[in-house]
C-alpha cells in the first residue's frame, strides 16, 4: 500500500535534484566560458581561439541570415494577416502597423532567430563536442593542461553573443518590411509612409528589449548545446540523443526566458 | 639499468566505480629514464590505471605522485603544472578531426607556448621526421591508416618534450610490421631523449621489446612486477599462463559444453 505513493515521492526527488543538478552544470559552464572569452585576443601570438570565433560567427550568423530573413518575412506577414482580420472588423486597419511593429521587435524577432539558431547551432555544438568526447579529443586537451570549455566553449559563446543580436535585427527587418508589403497591398499605402509609421510606433526600449532578449537567448543556447556534447558517454547513440536534447531544451528554456523577460520588462516599462 | 630516482610513485590506490572494485591497493614506483610495461588482461583495470596517472580521474584512496605532486589531491593549476611534464599517446590516436597531422603537431605548441611561427614550424617538422611522417604534414587524420594515426599522436604526444611519456596500446589493431615499427620508436624515444614511458597493452611480443621492467594487473591487483628477465622466468602460475598463451579452464571439450547446456535446459543428456 505504502510502496506507490513513496516510489513516487522518491522518483519527484530524484527528478527535481536532477533539475538542479543541470542548472548548476550550465551556470558553472556559463561562468567558465565567460571568464574564458578574455583569452581570446585578435591582436595575440597565435590568434586560434580568435580565429576559431570568427569560423563560428561564419558558421552559426552568416549562415543563417536567409532563413533567418525568410522566417521574419514569414512571421511579420502572419502577424499582419491575423492582426488584419481582426482590426479590419473594427475598421481600423491602419493600427496592422505598430501591431506589427512593435511585436516584430519586441517578441517575435528575438524569438523566432533562437529558435532558428538553436536549431542550426545548438544541435552543430552538441554534436561537435560529444564527438570529440567519443574519439577522446576532449581527454587529449585536458592532458595537455588545457581547459575544454575555455578552447571550445568561449569562442561559441562570444561568436553567438555577437551574432545573435545581429541576426534579431535581420529578423526585425524583415518582418517589419513583410508588414509594409501586407499594407501596400491590403490599403495602398505606400512603402515609404508605411515605414515612417512604424518607426513612429516604436520606442527604443522596444527595440533594447529585443536585444536584451537575443543575448539572454544566445547564451541559452551554447550554453545548452554544449553542454549535451560534455555530457555524451561515449557510443556513437549518445551523441544523437544528445543533439536531439540539446535542441529540445534549447527551446524550452528559451521560451521560458522569454516569458520571464517578457514578465519583467512589463513590469520595469510599464 | 641503475634504479634512479622515483618520477611516478603509486601507494595503495583504490579505485571504485559504484560496488565495482576496478583498482585495489596498487603500488607502483616508475624510475627516471625506464620503459615500463603495463600487461594484463581485458578488464584487469589498466586502462583505468593509465587515466589515473595522468589525472583525468582522481582516486578514491590512495596517493599517485608525479614530478613529486600528489596529482589525485591537488588542484586544478598544479596539476596542469604537472601536465607540463607528461605526454599522452592514447588508444585510438585521439588526432583533432578538424586539423591536419601538422596542425595537430603544432597545437600545444601554439597553445602551451610562446615561440614564433617559424620556430613552431620547425619543431613540427622534426617531430613529425622522428616518427616517419614528415611527407604527410598536410593531411588530415581521416586520411591516413592505423600505425600512421599512432605516430601523428606520438608526434603530438612528445611535440613539448616531455619527460613522462604515456602509451595507451600503441600496437593494438596494427599489423606486426607496423607494430615493430611503432615498437622502435619507443625504444629510440627512451635512448635518444631520455623518456620515461610507460606502455600499457596486451601485447607480449612487443612488451618484452620494449621494456625494462613489466608489470602484471589481474582482477584489480598488481599481481608479479620486477624486470625482463625475471618475469620470463617467473613461477607465478597466472604469469606463466599468461606468458604461455594458455586459455582458462573453461572446457572446450564437447560433451562437457553438452552436458552444461543440458542442464541449463532441464533436460536428461542420454549417457554415451
Amino acid at each position: 500500500m505504502t510502496g506507490a505513493p513513496v516510489a513516487r515521492v522518491e522518483e519527484i526527488g530524484r527528478s527535481s535534484l536532477g533539475g538542479v543538478e543541470y542548472l548548476g552544470a550550465l551556470a558553472v559552464q556559463f561562468w567558465r566560458s565567460l571568464r574564458g572569452i578574455k583569452t581570446i585576443n585578435p591582436f595575440a601570438l597565435h590568434p586560434l581561439r580568435w580565429k576559431r570565433t570568427i569560423d563560428e560567427m561564419v558558421a552559426a550568423g552568416v549562415g543563417a541570415v536567409p532563413i533567418v530573413a525568410l522566417t521574419g518575412f514569414c512571421t511579420g506577414l502572419i502577424l499582419a494577416f491575423q492582426g488584419g482580420s481582426e482590426l479590419r472588423k473594427l475598421g481600423a486597419l491602419e493600427l496592422v502597423i505598430p501591431l506589427v511593429a512593435i511585436g516584430i521587435t519586441r517578441e517575435a524577432g528575438p524569438l523566432i532567430t533562437a529558435i532558428t539558431v538553436s536549431g542550426r547551432s545548438s544541435s552543430a555544438f552538441s554534436a561537435e563536442i560529444g564527438a570529440m568526447v567519443m574519439t577522446e579529443e576532449i581527454s587529449v586537451l585536458k592532458t595537455m593542461a588545457l581547459d575544454p570549455v575555455q578552447l571550445l566553449v568561449s569562442p561559441k559563446f562570444l561568436a553567438l553573443l555577437v551574432v545573435m543580436p545581429c541576426l534579431t535585427v535581420v529578423a526585425d527587418v524583415a518582418g517589419i518590411l513583410a508588414g509594409g508589403f501586407f499594407v501596400y497591398h491590403a490599403v495602398g499605402t505606400s512603402l515609404l509612409l508605411y515605414i515612417r509609421a512604424a518607426l513612429d510606433s516604436l520606442y527604443i526600449r522596444d527595440i533594447v528589449g529585443g536585444l536584451i532578449k537575443s543575448i539572454v537567448f544566445a547564451t541559452l543556447i551554447t550554453q545548452i548545446g554544449c553542454l549535451q556534447g560534455f555530457r555524451v558517454k561515449g557510443t556513437p547513440l549518445d551523441v544523437g540523443r544528445a543533439t536531439t536534447s540539446a535542441v529540445v531544451r534549447a527551446f524550452f528554456l528559451v521560451i521560458v526566458a522569454d516569458l520571464l523577460f517578457t514578465a519583467l520588462f512589463y513590469v520595469v516599462w510599464p | 639499468m641503475m634504479p634512479s630516482e622515483s618520477v611516478v610513485v603509486v601507494r595503495n590506490l583504490v579505485v571504485k566505480y559504484a560496488d565495482r572494485t576496478i583498482l585495489d591497493g596498487i603500488n607502483l614506483d616508475i624510475s627516471k629514464g625506464e620503459v615500463l610495461v603495463l600487461l594484463g588482461g581485458s578488464g584487469s583495470g589498466k586502462s583505468t590505471l593509465l587515466r589515473h596517472l595522468i589525472g583525468l580521474e582522481r582516486p578514491l584512496s590512495g596517493s599517485i605522485i608525479v614530478k613529486g605532486v600528489d596529482i589525485g589531491r591537488c588542484s586544478e593549476t598544479e596539476l596542469n603544472k604537472v601536465r607540463r611534464f607528461i605526454g599522452v599517446s592514447f588508444q585510438n590516436a585521439a588526432l583533432f578531426g578538424s586539423m591536419t597531422v601538422s596542425e595537430n603537431v603544432a597545437f600545444p605548441l601554439l597553445e602551451r607556448t610562446r615561440l614564433v611561427d617559424s620556430t613552431i614550424d620547425k619543431v613540427v617538422l622534426l617531430k613529425l621526421a622522428q616518427v616517419g611522417l614528415v611527407h604527410f604534414g598536410a593531411f588530415y587524420p581521416s586520411e591516413l591508416s592505423g600505425g600512421m594515426l599512432k605516430r601523428a599522436s606520438i608526434a603530438r604526444a612528445t611535440a613539448l618534450d616531455p619527460e613522462i611519456l604515456f602509451f595507451d596500446e600503441p600496437s593494438a589493431g596494427l599489423d606486426p610490421i607496423t607494430a615493430a615499427g611503432i615498437d622502435e620508436l619507443v625504444i629510440y624515444l627512451k635512448n635518444a631523449l631520455q623518456m620515461t614511458v610507460l606502455v600499457v597493452t596486451h601485447e607480449l611480443q612487443s612488451a618484452f621489446k620494449i621494456a625494462d621492467r613489466l608489470a602484471f594487473l589481474r582482477d584489480s591487483k598488481l599481481v608479479a612486477i620486477g624486470p625482463k628477465d625475471s618475469i620470463a622466468n617467473s613461477t607465478d602460475p597466472w604469469v606463466r599462463q599468461f606468458l604461455d598463451r594458455l586459455p582458462d579452464r573453461t572446457s572446450n571439450d564437447k560433451t562437457e559444453l553438452l552436458e552444461q547446456l543440458a542442464e541449463r535446459l532441464g533436460v536428461r543428456c542420454p549417457k554415451s
